[in-house]
């Protein structure tokens, strides 16, 4: 029996080590890449970080064969093969590799050796530029040159949270409120409005933004904070109010029952019950909320307005990396900046994840 | 209740910590004599003098990062002179952010548009003010070149406007080479398409790849190649012809995709890219590298490739350290038909105007002169299309000599890809030419869907 | 019902009209402080970490108050009434958001889907045909297709086996915050990690580097290895959203009863068993809810595709063609027409939910 268990142990961590680690591969590479130079970068992979065998010249040189052309086969060293094939490198048999540098008129041949090597070319510039601001080298008419330093990521990140915070938490309970409403109170048009709710998941919020935009100038709400929660609250309303449906609905019947049988109201039970009975729900939404409207780059353009004073990190951040986004060194270390705070948001909410909420509870 | 006295209480202490206030620094003026009074509209004077002090016109557009500083930094004085505030915001969802902000209402000022299609859509929507109405003729006549004029004139609700002032520009019809293995190699610079040819032949025969070319730009993909077709049309028909393909006057005068002159620029261009050894990596390369990897294997040692066209703005992705004039030069793409001159392809940045108040018009004509460049010119990046900018301002020699080629072209003419309605020009174009450079489609195919696309009003 | 019937004789049996006066008051007061609150916050010019802290209690602490000071209204009213108007109370708010916000904008759509790319003539439902018909829309369905079938199911499958493995493992956190993490990186984030597995170039995308090192060819995985290229797109957005599959389903294993297992375990079922005849069914309604919420995601799925391949090389999807047509195009008509056939096709979805919706007892 013990060995069994044992071995399940083992088979469940197995498996679930093997899934964590194709995910985070992909991570890997992201936090690996921040870390490196521009150029290198571009130029060779993440992994090479890691020890491998590479080519690394000997700095022996052999001249050129003259009079060779690009399709017939060229025999170097008592090796054949063509001159693409050449280029690319050719493996010789004592364990050398010699690549054509150069075309078929000038050039020579050079002579590789497989070594052991590691590529650590680390540095943390990528994310003091991307947290302290760029700095930009201007020339001036008159010809001297000066430097510009960039805003930091300060503002942005405090107009992030300004707008994070409130958008995350005012959906949910409005969210609350109405899946409340819908899976324990009875009222004319109950599934007419639950309808409306679902299908509304599939509404692209791109049509909304034009009309919501005409009636934030009326009302003065353009380029305001509260114009922007009200918008995030209102996009992710369906998804907020079905997922928490879904989870109030499933409440054991009786503990309300109960309640009601003591004489409280529909409030009290929704404020001294529900709420603290849904807290697992109410975390996971606030985790998936939080991290749409942090990573949310249109909706605080069109809302907070073209105004470099409401801009948020996204809008930041991708400002910064190049006007046609070849800036990946700081697009690497900007993507682990902005997740910084989801991670937090996450990690804090986790704790809900528990066992045993529901214990006694129906009892009650 | 108490509740709400203690909330009221906490608002109301929270308001004391906030102030207000305003610091008005006194203007100094614009220099004596810059600009010829006779030029100026009653607003840039009025500006100059002191008298729109305190004002503030917002902005917006594609630039960010570098260009966003080397913008701010170029109307700087210009700010200081007056007392003008400009706010610029650069936004990267130009595309739908845009649209909503116009069409909702919310837009800025000023809005700077990289591509005229887009801004056709406004202006026949009849939100775009006609700067023609207060911006004095003559001056636009004597500092623009017509086409530049031309561009600008857009057909609204109520007729034609000029939808706006051309500021910035960047030149496309260029080449550019590693100096260094050219040397290496002994290659020159080609003057002719015929020279061009022969030295792509050259560099076959020495066992390497003349041309480096990538159209991949994840949601763009393809305007590379667009880019190019534009370039052999301007160099084997006719202006007309050309025009009439970019931005016809009606539905019978379009130039279509399947036409003769059309099918003949791809099929010059299919020569050339599909030829194999001619393009670095192949004709699968073209159609799967980035566009600004493209020019890298030009820098390897040794180099991958001998030549690549792309507007100056690509520099921005050339390996860091590496200098105009010692790393890198450029060449003019030859004519092919001598008939046609020397067109040169360029792409810019048109401002226009969507709120009517003195200090937006002051700026406006701030604009419509080269001194509103001349820092930019100077920190290098843009290129101006004003007459009244000297070749003396711009910092970088390269940029210098793009700018002289520019001025010694026989006709110019912008990037027709943003010219056509965004559905061809940013749609079906690009999509066309990566189905046929991928090779989903033959060209016939591929230049009929383009065709269809186009919008039948 | 018969709780429904009891209560209100129980709590709000006489009606005060004093208490009343002084609830309308609370709401006036409430809403002028909250206008109050509202026009510092859109005039002040002082610090930011104040700003931003007087914004944060000011949005969420007037919600909560609008709440209260209604709810404490409607409770003052006699029995018949506060039974009536209380759940709007409750809904209300949500309804009137929703309704402001997308409910109205879409029956805008709607008129606009009759109409040309300016909404200027009447076209009847030639926008409608064009979305069934042209050559790129076809080609969108077909692979959005593939998406909700292969996406959702990868999603799903591997959001079930991790919250199921983790929930019996000591790692439990660290793996759950593992597969969380792409979640939480921005799609611009998300591209860069891609290009450096999917990049041509064997010296920067790992999967060629893989494959050469296997002896392979390099491929362009996403541009010309059609039509697998989408399925290569796909596990993007299986990788981005598989967290949200597994927080969801993790927070439902968590509910069942700790004593249901045990005396499942007691009575000898294996592990197997106790999967399909305990969990499975305890979790059923979160599945549902996952499973329609994975299929509507991948019914709108525009931005990975969009970044990536910009609908290229045979990986158009709907969204993207409708974000083209509503942008790059400014066809509103045919944007407005595809935008309202994606509403129609979730209906099929909805079915399931609304049946067991309409089995439930209220009070």
């Amino acid at each position: 029996m013990q060995k069994q268990k044992r071995r399940a142990v083992i088979i469940v961590n197995g498996i679930l080590f093997l899934i964590v680690l194709a995910w985070s591969i992909p991570t890997i590479g992201l936090l690996v890449s921040s870390i490196r130079y521009r150029n290198d970068i571009r130029t060779s992979g993440w992994w090479t970080t890691l020890p491998h065998n590479a080519w690394v010249a000997t700095g022996n040189q052999l001249p050129i064969p003259e009079g060779q052309t690009r399709d017939a086969p060229i025999t170097i060293n008592g090796v054949t093969a063509t001159y693409a094939e050449w280029q690319q490198g050719v493996n010789m048999p004592d364990g050398t590799r010699l690549v054509w540098v150069g075309n078929l008129r000038r050039g020579q041949l050079e002579e590789f050796r497989q070594e052991l090597s590691v590529n650590t070319n680390f540095t943390f510039q990528n994310y003091e530029q991307v947290i302290g601001g760029r700095q930009y080298q201007i020339q001036n008419p008159d010809g001297t040159t000066e430097t510009v330093q960039g805003d930091d990521m300060l503002g942005a990140f405090l107009n992030s949270l300004t707008v994070a915070i409130p958008a995350t938490i005012i959906p949910i309970l409005i969210a609350a409120f109405a899946a409340y409403g819908f899976a324990w109170m009875s009222f004319p048009g109950r599934k007419l409005l639950f309808i409306l709710v679902v299908a509304l998941l599939v509404v692209p919020l791109q049509i909304a933004l034009v009309p919501i935009l005409r009636d934030y100038g009326q009302i003065g709400l353009n380029g305001t904070f509260l114009g922007v929660w009200l918008a995030h609250a209102g996009f992710g309303l369906p998804l907020a109010t079905y997922l928490l449906y879904n989870y109030i609905s499933g409440l054991p019947r009786e503990i309300l029952e109960s309640a009601f049988i003591d004489g409280a109201s529909h409030f009290t039970i929704f404020v001294r019950l529900i709420l603290p009975l849904s807290v697992p729900a109410l975390a996971s939404f606030a985790i998936f909320q939080f991290l749409w409207v942090w990573n949310d780059y249109l909706v605080a353009l069109i809302f907070l307005g073209f105004n470099q004073t409401n801009e948020v990190l996204t809008i930041r951040i991708a400002d910064m990396v190049g006007s046609r986004g070849q800036d990946w060194h700081l697009l690497t270390s900007a993507a682990f900046v902005s997740m910084i705070v989801p991670l937090l948001v996450f990690f804090g909410l986790q704790r809900f994840f528990v066992r045993g909420l529901m214990a006694g509870s129906v009892k009650g | 209740m108490s509740k709400f006295v203690k909330l009221a209480l906490l608002f109301a202490m929270i308001l004391g910590v906030f102030g207000v206030g305003v610091a008005s620094a006194q203007p100094a003026g614009c220099p004596e004599g810059i600009w010829d009074e006779a030029t100026m509209t009653a607003e840039l004077i009025s500006a100059c003098a002191g008298e729109l002090a305190g004002t503030v016109v917002t902005m917006t557009g594609p630039f960010t990062d570098q260009d966003e500083v080397k913008f701010n930094e170029a109307i700087a004085p210009f700010e200081e002179w007056t007392g003008i505030d400009i706010q610029y915001t650069g936004s990267k969802e130009f595309e739908a952010a845009i649209p909503a902000a116009i069409e909702g209402g919310a837009v800025t000022d000023i809005v700077d548009f990289p591509q005229p299609g887009l801004l056709r859509r406004f202006v026949e929507g009849g939100y775009v003010i006609d700067v023609s109405t207060f911006l004095n003729a003559e001056w636009l006549e004597q500092n623009y070149i017509q086409s530049w004029l031309d561009m600008a004139t857009i057909a609204g609700p109520e007729g034609e406007i000029m939808a706006g002032v051309w500021n910035r520009i960047n030149g496309k019809s260029l080449v550019w080479y590693p100096i260094q293995a050219w040397e290496e190699a002994g290659y020159e610079i080609p003057t002719t398409w015929d020279e061009l040819i022969a030295l792509n032949a050259q560099i076959v025969a020495d066992g390497s790849s003349p041309w480096c070319v990538g159209i991949e730009s994840g949601a763009a993909t393809g305007w590379a190649a667009t880019d190019w077709i534009e370039e052999i049309m301007l160099r084997t028909t006719s202006l007309e012809n050309y025009d009439n393909w970019t931005i016809p006057a009606d539905a019978e005068s379009r130039l279509l995709f399947t036409s003769p002159e059309v099918t003949n620029a791809a099929t010059v261009l299919g020569d050339l890219w599909f030829t194999e050894n001619n393009v670095y990596g192949g004709r699968e390369a073209i159609a799967s590298t980035f566009f600004g990897d493209a020019p890298l294997p030009m820098f390897e040692e040794p180099a991958g490739c001998y030549m690549h066209k792309q507007g100056n703005f690509i520099t921005s992705f050339f390996p860091e350290g590496t200098q105009p004039g010692v790393d890198y030069g450029v060449f003019y793409l030859p004519p092919i038909d001598e008939a046609y001159g020397r067109p040169f392809l360029v792409a810019g940045d048109i401002y226009s105007m969507f709120h009517d108040r003195p200090e937006v018009r002051a700026v406006m004509d701030f604009f419509s002169r080269g001194e509103s460049v001349r820092g930019w010119l100077a920190s290098g990046g843009a290129l101006s299309p004003h007459r009244d900018a000297s070749l003396d301002w711009y910092g970088v020699e390269l940029e210098r000599n793009i700018a002289s080629l520019i001025a010694d072209a026989t006709s110019v003419r912008f990037d027709g890809s943003d010219l056509q309605p965004g559905v061809v020009g940013a749609g079906s174009f690009w999509k066309g030419m990566t189905d046929w450079i991928s090779g989903t489609v033959d060209l016939e195919t591929a230049l009929a869907e383009i065709d269809a696309a186009w919008p039948t009003e | 019902m018969q709780a429904r019937l009891d209560q209100p004789i129980a709590e709000g049996g006489s009606f005060k009209l004093d208490q009343m006066l002084l609830s309308i008051g609370m709401i006036v007061i409430t809403f002028i402080a909250l206008y109050a609150g509202f026009v510092f916050l859109r005039d002040s010019t002082a610090d930011r970490i104040l700003i931003a802290i007087a914004a944060i209690i000011w949005g969420v602490g007037g919600i909560a108050l609008l709440y209260f000071v209604f709810n404490n209204l409607v409770e003052k009213l006699p029995g018949l009434w506060m039974n009536r108007l209380q759940p709007f109370i409750f809904v209300g708010p949500a309804v009137i958001l929703l309704a402001w916000y997308l409910a109205m904008p879409t029956v805008r759509t709607l008129y606009a889907s009759f109409f040309d790319a300016n909404t200027v003539n009447f076209v009847g439902l030639n926008n409608y045909f064009t979305v069934f018909t042209q050559r790129q829309m076809v080609e969108a369905w077909t692979n959005n297709l593939l998406w909700i079938i292969v996406g959702t199911v990868l999603v799903v499958v591997f959001g079930l086996l991790i919250a199921i493995l983790a929930d019996r493992s000591k790692f439990e956190s660290t793996a759950k915050s593992l597969i969380f993490m792409p979640m939480a990186i921005s799609m611009v984030g998300a591209g860069v990690i891609w290009k450096f597995i999917y990049d041509n170039n064997p010296e920067i995308g790992l999967l060629n580097a893989i494959v050469q090192g296997l002896g392979g060819e390099p491929q362009a995985w996403l541009t010309l290895v059609q039509p697998w290229n989408n399925v290569f797109l796909i596990i993007v957005v299986v990788w981005l959203q598989t967290g949200y599959a597994m927080v969801l389903i993790s927070a439902a294993i968590k509910g069942i009863p700790e004593e249901l297992l045990e005396a499942a375990r007691v009575d000898g079922a294996n592990e197997i068993q106790i999967f399909f005849r305990i969990i499975l069914p305890s979790i059923a309604g979160t599945l549902v809810t996952v499973v329609t919420t994975v299929i509507i995601f991948m019914l709108k799925i525009f931005d990975v595709v969009m970044v990536m391949t910009g609908g290229q090389f045979g990986t158009e999807v709907v969204g993207v063609r409708f974000y083209r047509a509503a942008f790059t195009e400014g066809n509103a008509g045919f944007a407005s027409a595809i935008a309202i056939v994606l509403l129609i096709a979730v209906i099929p979805v909805m079915v399931y939910n609304l049946r067991q919706f309409s089995q439930r007892q209220t009070f």
